[in-house]
């Protein structure tokens, strides 16, 4: 019986006395895809804020590996890739991870930093400053940015989301590679298609409300609007 | 002590991609020099009476030309959305604050190291004789306006007008700090030592540096996560 | 049933005002002063007014930022604006005793001079406020800064008073010297027809600010919709 790796309970966000979020509440056992869909406006964004710890929710509690994301080592273990890529412009490729290597804590960030440089295709301009990088470029740092740190859970905020050729291949590979490696990942998605490649599970968030949470099925991959007709606002 | 260290790659980073752009510390320099020449026009420093009260002319500078500084230390995260970079990461509100106010302090303190000759020179006045002392109040003052003002530049950096929000905010808490240090440093710059009088302006400066020090270290994180 | 406290307490406030007023418009004239002493009995209690509002305010804020609920943010919103108000009329009763007395509108005393500063504090909160538009950012943000602006009011007072010792001011009738026995009676109970209006506004704005946070949630809702 795998353990929990985002436990989500009763979570409520109030924009005032506005719920933008109500009572949410889902379990992400370890190893699994989470696809998490809903039109612009449903709350995906506002979820996996909560989730990563940048905000706070207004009820209810969330857990990641049995640790509120509130607290700073539980962070440790959660990779972050939102609508940004959290890299700076002022310093180069290498320097960026370093930083962030140093922040999580690792034991040699100059060698995951190098290393992951290589994975994601940009060894070459490791001493580019990422102000001189093209828009594929800089994606793909940010992915190296988000697994840095080897984290157990990935929370991705629509990660393929104008992405070039390139970049989503590069994010489709190491997605892979980390739920081979058991990984949870957690992705709000637009690009239904490539995130329903990679899901096992799907989770439809419709005006802040959880419509609809389970596997994964055929009718989804061959229809992706199927899970929306079904469940969401006629 | 991991927290020392978290707070030393933040304020390394801050440093290190300020001296790579300058775009802080070039504008905030410049900017001192003209608000000093501006005050020459308004106050004559030929005159000696002007002269006597002229220190305290100097923090009128430093915290205009700070506020540059102290505006720009959050607001260099917006770009990318580099502060949820930040917040994502393994470190508390209370390291992030500290780590920007260090690096907040640093350059600050270089503004004041060129304002404080060109000072001298506007108004003819030898600075260094009370050298000791008046680096004290620098570092102090400094100390009370940038831990001030790194929680505002949080708390303003989403904010419509966050240039013009951020000194209206800071600066009414600052008066007490500021009455303390422009009073010293008025002193000290004329070459009077600090006496049994002036000790009360040092006690305040000490005791508004902890109050706030503390109180930024428990809201910080309340700032930045809600 | 809270607007018969309300109006209760209105007219009991409306009741006392009228027999103070009464009473401190036939009291002998002062020695020094002349007619103008009279204002005393505003200033004063306006201050302390005021400054038990900022209290209030601090509770209130930090009650927000623990427990969340938005009554708390309304209470200090209220507390604020009202105690605005009467630091106002401390500073402008002030002015016109000044004038009055020492021919000048400001002469840069202590007290007069911290309140001044603790007035621009205050009203830096809600200028804050207005900046925000999300409630819950406004809210918190908010609380934030009162907590600041409350520890900064007594090093505030501290510090003008330091200031002022050193420029030693003119001798001057001391506001709280020797106070005479009917004076005494008289200033507190106008300290508790003040209270009390200050408690009436200040529920007054507290409707006020729950009814603005139920249009701000109608409308959102239609927004969504």
């Amino acid at each position: 019986m795998s353990a929990v790796a985002v436990d989500c309970a009763g979570v409520w966000k109030f924009y005032g006395d506005f719920p933008a979020l109500r009572d949410i509440s889902f379990q992400v056992p370890e190893g699994q895809c989470l696809a998490l869909i809903g039109r612009n406006g449903a709350g995906k964004t506002t979820l996996l804020r909560i989730l990563g710890g940048f905000s706070r929710a207004g009820r209810g509690e969330t857990k990641i590996l049995g640790s509120s994301p509130r607290e700073a080592d539980a962070r440790r273990q959660i990779g972050f890739l939102g609508h940004g890529i959290a890299i700076y412009d002022e310093l180069s490729a290498i320097e960026n991870l370093r930083l962030f290597g140093k922040l999580y804590g690792l034991a040699d960030p100059d060698g995951a930093a190098r290393r992951w440089l290589e994975r994601t295709g940009l060894e070459r301009v490791r001493d580019g400053l990422v102000r001189e990088f093209s828009r594929g470029m800089r994606q793909r740092l940010a992915v190296a940015r988000a697994l840095l740190h080897d984290p157990a859970v990935l929370l991705l905020d629509e990660p393929f989301t104008a992405l070039d050729d390139r970049a989503i291949a590069v994010l489709q590979s190491v997605l892979r590679e980390a739920l081979a490696q058991g990984r949870t990942v957690v992705m709000s998605t637009h690009q239904l298609r490539e995130a329903l490649e990679l899901a096992t599970h799907v989770a439809l968030i419709n005006r802040g409300r959880l419509a609809f949470h389970g596997e994964r099925s055929p009718e989804m991959v061959s229809d992706p609007g199927w899970v929306y007709a079904r469940y969401g606002d006629s | 002590m991991r927290f020392l260290r978290q707070v030393m790659v933040i304020t390394a980073k801050d440093l290190r991609a300020e001296m790579r752009t300058k775009e802080a510390i070039n504008a905030s320099i410049a900017f001192a020099i003209v608000i000093l020449l501006i005050l020459s026009f308004a106050f004559d420093p030929t005159e000696d009476t002007t002269r006597e009260i002229s220190g305290g002319l100097l923090w009128i500078v430093f915290t205009f030309a700070g506020t540059l500084v102290l505006n720009r230390s959050f607001a260099r995260e917006l770009p990318n959305d580099c502060l949820d970079g930040l917040l994502a990461a393994p470190v508390p509100g209370s390291v992030l604050f500290l780590g920007k106010a260090l690096s907040n302090f640093v350059l600050i303190l270089a503004i004041e190291a060129v304002a404080l000759p060109v000072f001298g020179i506007f108004y003819n006045v030898r600075w260094t004789r009370q050298f000791w002392p008046l680096l004290l109040v620098q570092a102090l003052g400094t100390w009370g306006f940038t831990a001030v003002g790194t929680v505002f530049s949080a708390l303003t950096v989403n904010i419509r007008l966050r240039e013009v929000m951020l000194p209206l905010l800071v600066y009414p808490l600052m008066i007490p700090m500021l009455l303390g240090a422009m009073l010293l440093t008025a002193q000290l710059v004329m070459g009077q030592p600090i006496t049994g009088d002036s000790v009360v302006w040092l006690r305040l400066l000490f005791g508004f540096d902890i109050i706030f020090t503390a109180l930024a270290l428990v809201l910080m994180e309340t700032v930045l996560r809600g | 049933m809270r607007q018969k406290v309300m109006i209760g307490m209105l007219a009991l406030a409306a009741i006392l005002l009228a027999r103070n007023l009464y009473v401190i418009s036939i009291l002998p004239d002062e020695v020094n002063q002349g007619q103008i002493f009279r204002i005393i009995f505003f200033h004063v209690p306006a201050a302390i007014a005021a400054m038990t509002g900022s209290a209030v305010a601090l509770v209130a804020s930090v009650l927000f930022l623990v427990k969340k609920d938005f009554i708390y943010d309304s209470l200090a919103v209220a507390v604020t604006e009202v105690g605005l108000a009467f630091l106002a009329v401390n500073l402008v009763t002030g002015s016109i005793w000044a004038r009055v007395i020492w021919g000048v509108w400001w002469a840069w005393d202590p007290r007069l001079t911290s309140a001044l500063v603790c007035w621009v504090l205050y009203a830096g909160y809600l200028i804050l406020r207005q900046a925000l538009e999300e409630p819950t950012q406004r809210a918190t943000f908010a609380a934030v800064y009162s907590i600041f602006a409350f520890a900064d009011v007594p090093i505030v007072y501290f510090s003008i008073r330091w200031w002022r010792t050193i420029h030693p001011q003119p001798v001057f009738f001391s506001k709280t010297g020797s106070f005479p026995a009917d004076w005494s009676a008289a200033l507190r109970l106008n300290l508790l027809a003040i209270f009390l209006f200050y408690a009436v506004l200040t529920m007054i704005r507290l409707r006020q600010e729950q009814a603005q946070r139920e249009i701000d949630y109608l409308r959102r809702t239609v927004h969504a919709m």
